[in-house]
């Protein structure tokens, strides 16, 4: 009998055990609750609703005019708006401060971003957490509009973020990552802010075909972030192009840039980059389409070089580049450098300049080609002489160079130039 | 008076096959550049170079010729009651302005058609004015060579000059002062040439001159402005002025 009751006790225990947790899991999937804001609502403002919320919680905000800031976000939630969702600053403070991991923004429109010189204030931030999901925003007239510090794992997708930068200094960037690592930037495009994507410690990160144009300075500006993709973004028409350094294994394929033209205006200037391939890019009528300046081990192949003042200049600490069958066409100065020595290799270029011939119709001109001119040279030389562009003079002395050569870089040479031109499209 | 001999003048011009011969070579150019390049902006610059090249060397040498060949036209209309001012300044005209019409209608009309821009105006403009200089420069030469062979010669060295040896002659000045500032002098020595300066003048108004760098943006300060334009046109006006008033002083007082 004693032993019969103790084994129901037993029974008894397994199941109330049992029941509470499954108690204590449906409470929990109920309180995965959606919270809804709006004008007519109960809860009436995106700061109760963040108040309210706990982690797994969907905020819908309905259609409507929020004149909203300060909001932090350290739970992990969705935030989402129906419809048209204005998000309106008021010039004061910041947006979204997203603390916590798993935190989806997506279909707000944010607006008026405060200028501030000792905060970075932006519309939506990110910091020190991971897996968060930014995505089909509309920011405008930001300072900074989205700001990744420390975080790892996020998405940011298909936003729309127009600035209204006036001079370099008064004046942030639009997405703006730090010490980041394993981000998505997909599909956003970026305009008048002082740099459109702005990177600095990002690590294996992706960036696809994001549109950044009409920025202050550069359309993206990257520095110490290693083993990065950037594929079919396009860049166009910013102050000076994009610029970037001291990183190591980058990868750039399909990408264009274009219209950056300006005295002081690179399609891409790169400083210290080493280990990276840069394949099936356009440059269409940049000053300087390609700037290399103590950049290693790059890869740069099957281009598209049209239109552009230089080609590529090609600083003499620059080694052991491979540039190879790429397109060059139109442009003023293929290639130029500052030194006499030749450290990179060229070869099945297609150089529109080239005047060869090819006896065996190997599509391969048999007689080499040097793409520096000494114009080129004398232009690195000497800046002012400039000012004898299209004057016969140069013409004459590059006639005479081509036939003699004496100072332009012995090395530097296609010895077999491409007879036509290659189809990148 | 003036106005007779000038459509005299004119009319001996037009019956002139190296006239239409240079009309028929303008044109075909002009519209063969068009027709090559897709990038009409870029032709202009290509035009420019046949507008640099061609223009001086064509006005500097027809005008001389012309002038030695009409020495006997000029002895017997000096017979005549006929002041030496009106049978220079008609010649003159008469020369520049079947140059210039020629230029303006086979070079200038199709340019405007195919790209219509500030730049393409400059382009003309820079034209016409170089027809004028050089054609003074070519009056000077023959008025103060009796010899013939020696007038066209001096005439091809003055070309030479402009065209190629003053361009050598400033990138040496480049290398021997590089390490000085050079920005305000290289507008000064630009000056000294009517070719540089037009050609400078031109390439300012393109895209190209975002290529020019530092000096390019000071050279762009200083010519780009209103007062650089004017300081600019006022000097080549000069380059028309001074050779023509003192081929024509050597003119008056010449013995025949």
């Amino acid at each position: 009998m004693k032993k019969n009751s103790l084994k129901i006790l037993k029974k008894y225990f397994c199941f109330i055990c049992l029941l509470s947790a499954l108690c204590i899991l449906g409470f929990n999937f109920a309180s995965a609750k959606i919270i809804t804001v709006c004008s007519d609502c109960e809860i009436k403002t995106i700061k109760e609703a963040l108040a309210l919320s706990l982690d797994g919680d969907v905020i819908v905000i309905k259609e409507g005019y929020y004149k909203e800031n300060n909001l932090l976000v350290d739970k992990s939630i969705k935030i989402t708006g129906e419809n048209k969702v204005v998000i309106d600053l008021e010039f004061v403070n910041q947006g979204f401060v997203i603390k916590k991991e798993n935190v989806t923004v997506s279909n707000l429109e944010i607006r008026n971003i405060n200028v501030n010189y000792i905060q970075d204030l932006s519309a939506i931030r990110v910091e020190y957490t991971r897996g968060c999901t930014i995505e089909n925003n509309k920011i405008y007239n930001s300072f900074f509009a989205v700001y990744l510090a420390e975080s790892k794992d996020c998405i940011i997708r298909n936003n729309i973020i127009k600035g209204d930068a006036k001079s370099e200094s008064s004046s942030g960037n639009g997405i703006h990552l730090w010490n980041c690592s394993n981000i998505l930037i997909e599909k956003n495009e970026t305009s008048g802010h002082r740099d459109g994507i702005y990177l600095e410690f990002l690590k294996n990160s992706k960036l696809n075909g994001n549109y950044s144009h009409n920025n202050l300075r550069y359309g993206m500006h990257f520095m110490f972030s290693d083993s990065n993709a950037y594929t079919k973004n396009v860049f166009r028409e910013n102050g000076a192009g994009v610029a970037v350094m001291y990183t190591k294994y980058t990868e750039m394929r399909e990408n264009r840039f274009e219209d950056n033209w300006g005295p002081a205006s690179y399609g891409i200037l790169m400083k210290d980059i080493s280990n990276s391939i840069i394949m099936r890019n356009t440059f269409y009528k940049n000053t300087t389409a390609v700037y290399l300046e103590g950049s290693d081990m790059l890869q740069i192949t099957a281009n598209n070089f049209i239109e552009n003042g230089w080609a590529m200049k090609i600083l003499g600490n620059s080694l052991n580049n491979t540039i190879i069958s790429n397109n060059f066409e139109g442009n003023t100065f293929d290639v130029s450098s500052n030194s006499t020595r030749n450290e990179n290799v060229y070869q099945w270029n297609y150089w529109d300049k080239y005047e060869g011939y090819d006896m065996n119709k190997d599509d391969i001109g048999d007689v080499s080609y040097r793409p520096v001119s000494l114009y080129s040279m004398l232009i690195e030389k000497i800046p002012e002489s400039i000012i004898l562009l299209r004057s016969l003079i140069t013409d004459i002395l590059d006639v005479t160079e081509k036939v003699l050569p004496v100072f332009i870089p012995e090395t530097l040479v296609d010895n077999s130039p491409r007879m036509i031109k290659y189809k990148y499209d | 008076m003036i106005k007779k001999i000038f459509k005299y003048v004119v009319f001996e011009l037009i019956r002139s096959r190296i006239v239409w011969a240079y009309a028929v070579f303008l044109l075909l150019s002009t519209l063969g550049l068009f027709y090559l390049g897709q990038n009409s902006s870029k032709t202009v610059i290509s035009i420019l170079n046949i507008i640099l090249f061609i223009i001086p060397l064509v006005s500097i040498i027809f005008g001389t010729i012309h002038l030695y060949n009409s020495k006997e036209f000029i002895e017997f209309l000096l017979t005549q009651p006929v002041d030496r001012k009106t049978v220079y300044w008609s010649e003159y005209f008469g020369l520049a302005c079947v140059f210039s019409f020629v230029f303006t209608i086979c070079t200038g009309i199709p340019v405007l058609i195919f790209n219509f821009s500030f730049t393409s105006i400059y382009l003309i403009t820079s034209g016409i004015i170089l027809t004028f200089v050089f054609i003074s420069l070519a009056f000077l030469s023959s008025v103060i060579n009796n010899d013939k062979v020696k007038g066209i010669g001096l005439s091809i060295i003055l070309w030479l000059y402009f065209a190629i040896i003053f361009d050598g002659l400033i990138m040496s000045v480049f290398y021997l002062f590089r390490d000085y500032p050079l920005e305000k002098i290289i507008i000064f020595l630009t000056s000294l040439n009517p070719v540089d300066l037009s050609r400078v003048m031109v390439i300012l108004q393109t895209d190209v001159s975002a290529m020019m760098g530092f000096s390019g943006a000071t050279i762009q300060n200083y010519m780009g402005s209103f007062t650089g334009k004017v300081y600019a046109f006022a000097i080549l006006i000069l380059w028309i002025l001074i050779p023509s008033y003192i081929s024509y002083k050597i003119f008056s007082r010449k013995n025949f």
